[in-house]
């Protein structure tokens, strides 16, 4: 299944699986695809999420006090799977993917037809065998490149993602922002150097504005907190207010990036 | 700087090219998001520098001396000693340190680093509250700002910290996630290191995180160790035969340890916190009912439910209250090096009584945990062996919880 941003900017969209519950969680999650969205990022949610912001620190206590385990989540993927071809990835802190067992995850995550995995915590200096058992079953491992790493460490990054590579559009934890992103241009600039990959930019993108802005740089804008807030205010209708954002998102950044690309270089 | 790398059951392996310090045998690494990752590499790097830079440990050695009170002394408890009938039983008197604690040394070194890497902005999180105060100190000694993240639970029960920290200039931030513990307190200055990476220098108070954490503050509290050594073949004529230490995240114990890893025969025994019971959220024993895992940036032994979520903890002490221990113990741990045990709040409690009243120094109830275990070991030891423990802390912050446990006095 291919991770492919044929869209410009394609939209990637986070849920915190298990929030509200794993049946609204499949839900939203086709309706975000059916308005639009081309790859799914499946959260699991983690008792500590030290990357994460107010917003989905209350999704993952939310999720947590029903117990949502990895283990949900690669049956949620597989349901998914069933369901619909958009490019889905697992995005987990490191300790729940390594109770659950690196090998036994990696299968279980092919089986389920997910395309790859993001696990935030873990840098390419430490990631030698999780690099090794996904690849060998195929499956896309996304790095994070932040706006502080050194051109060697995005050379490392770029070797080692496959799918995609996702920057970070500037330092900080998840969380919509009022302003568009200062250092992503010049994250993404730097990191093209290095891949031929796509690259997303996430952190911080929450509205059809900032979506276009990214269009300009990048092949794929990454939306979490301000999705999963939706979630939150609108509880009994998820998916139709889901549906509602994602369709506000992506209309408003395609028009305005055909009106950019309009305008001859 | 040591790049212990024995790869053996390490999670996940490394790639050929990349060399990856900061191991304890399988344990330690760096287990953070790629934001932090360049501020890591700076910090080892400074620190590398700072470790062969003789004016840097000169100052260093100066600022132990001359403001925080080194040398501690080494004190014969010999009331204690006759009424356990046992080993001969040293105190190193760490509590006897400005701010009242061993928090000082790490705190005095890494804010000699802080500015030498031209930063001026220091955040830190605080259980007990003693490496708050002793951030606090530091920041204002060399003019530093400074933010304290610490739970909303330890901010109650160490209210007397949470004003010395103001009053010494710091913001005390509230945190009131999770269990509002010093876990969540170290979320939090995580979240905020990960924000204001460039400018701010993220003082972490134990043996625990990403390397180089737990070898650079390891090192900072290692003359702890060095000094024990020489002080009790000097007044002893001899070697203990064991050395007891309470470990939290377990800063203090590998200080003292540090001295003696090479001396085989002294026993080095660290004591966890045991809590009210044995079932998990209701101790910190994270060798008795932990498992190997991640947290917050170093994979070690951590108390956590089957599916990887990490738990809550209990402990009547703030700065044993903690999911996660030490890459360094771990290994120690595993290698049959050193051995942990656990005292429960009320041996804990008990052992602060005993020691105020057989030799008129009240220990910090982290340390009373080690003084618990002396308690039950020392009677079982020859009168010809020696035995140190370490009361890494004073008790002045704890009268609230002992006025409150200890109510028939």
């Amino acid at each position: 299944m291919p991770l492919t941003f044929s869209a410009r900017p394609a939209l990637v969209a986070y849920l915190t699986c298990g929030d509200p519950d794993l049946a609204t969680t499949r839900e939203v999650a086709l309706a975000a695809v059916e308005a639009g969205a081309a790859v799914l990022e499946l959260g699991v949610p983690f008792s500590d999420p030290v990357a994460d912001g107010p917003v989905i620190q209350r999704a993952s206590e939310r999720a947590l006090r029903h117990r949502t385990s990895l283990a949900d989540v690669l049956q949620l993927a597989g349901d998914l799977r069933r369901q619909t071809n958009a490019g889905m990835i697992v995005f987990s802190y490191l300790n729940p993917l390594l109770q659950f067992g690196l090998e036994r995850f990696c299968d279980a995550a092919a089986k389920a037809g997910l395309d790859g995995a993001l696990v935030i915590d873990l840098p390419v200096e430490e990631a030698g065998a999780y690099l090794r058992a996904m690849r060998a079953r195929g499956l896309a491992t996304v790095f994070l490149a932040a706006p502080t790493s050194t051109d060697g460490r995005l050379k490392q990054i770029a070797e080692a993602s496959a799918g995609f590579v996702y920057a970070v559009s500037r330092t900080g934890v998840t969380g919509e922002r009022d302003q568009a992103p200062q250092d992503a241009r010049e994250l993404v600039r730097r990191l093209r150097r290095y891949t031929r990959l796509p690259v997303a930019v996430g952190f911080g993108i929450s509205t059809a504005q900032q979506c276009a802005a990214v269009g300009e740089y990048a092949d794929a804008a990454v939306v979490g907190s301000a999705i999963v807030h939706t979630i939150e205010r609108n509880p009994g209708r998820e998916a139709a207010a889901v549906r509602e954002f994602v369709s506000g998102l992506l209309g408003g950044s395609r028009a305005a990036h055909r009106r950019t690309s309009a305008t001859p270089a | 700087m040591a790049t212990t790398t024995i790869s053996r059951k390490k999670p996940f392996g490394t790639p050929g090219k990349i060399a990856v310090p900061g191991r304890f045998g399988p344990f330690g690494g760096c287990y953070v998001p790629e934001t932090l990752m360049a501020a890591l590499e700076e910090l080892e790097r400074v620190y590398r520098e700072a470790r062969r830079d003789k004016k840097f440990q000169e100052e260093f050695s100066g600022l132990l001396r001359h403001y925080a009170g080194r040398p501690t002394p080494l004190f014969f408890a010999r009331r204690l000693t006759e009424k356990l009938g046992g080993a001969r039983i040293y105190l190193k008197r760490e509590d006897l340190l400005h701010t009242g604690a061993h928090k000082i040394n790490n705190c005095l070194g890494q804010a000699l680093l802080t500015r030498r890497m031209g930063k001026q902005r220091v955040i830190a999180e605080t259980g007990a509250g003693q490496h708050g105060v002793a951030t606090a100190t530091v920041c204002a000694l060399l003019g530093f700002q400074c933010v304290v993240y610490m739970g909303a639970e330890d901010m109650r029960r160490q209210e007397l910290n949470v004003f010395r920290m103001r009053l010494l200039g710091a913001e005390v931030r509230s945190v009131e996630a999770g269990s509002r513990t010093l876990k969540d307190a170290i979320n939090e200055a995580m979240r905020d290191w990960v924000t204001n990476v460039r400018t701010t220098h993220y003082l972490l108070g134990s043996v625990l995180g990403a390397h180089p954490y737990p070898q650079m503050v390891r090192d900072f509290h290692s003359v702890t160790g060095r000094e024990a050594r020489a002080q009790v073949r000097k007044q002893a004529g001899k070697l203990p035969a064991a050395v007891i230490a309470c470990v939290g995240g377990g800063s203090n114990a590998i200080g003292i340890f540090s001295a003696f890893l090479a001396d085989r025969g002294v026993r080095l025994i660290g004591v966890e916190a045991g809590g009210r019971g044995t079932g998990l959220g209701e101790h910190a024993a994270r060798f008795h009912g932990g498992a190997p895992g991640v947290l917050q940036g170093t994979y070690s032994y951590v108390l956590q439910d089957a599916a990887g979520q990490i738990a809550t903890t209990h402990s009547v002490s703030a700065g044993l209250d903690y999911p996660g221990v030490g890459p360094e113990h771990a290994w120690l741990k595993e290698s049959g090096r050193a051995e942990y045990v656990s005292a429960s709040d009320t041996e804990a409690l008990e052992a602060c009584s005993v020691l105020a009243r057989t030799e008129g120094i009240i220990p910090a109830l982290e340390s009373a945990h080690a003084v618990a275990e002396c308690i039950k070991r020392a009677p079982k030891m020859k009168r010809s062996e020696v035995m140190i423990v370490n009361i890494s802390g004073r008790g002045d912050k704890d009268m609230g919880i002992l006025r409150e446990h200890l109510k028939n006095l």
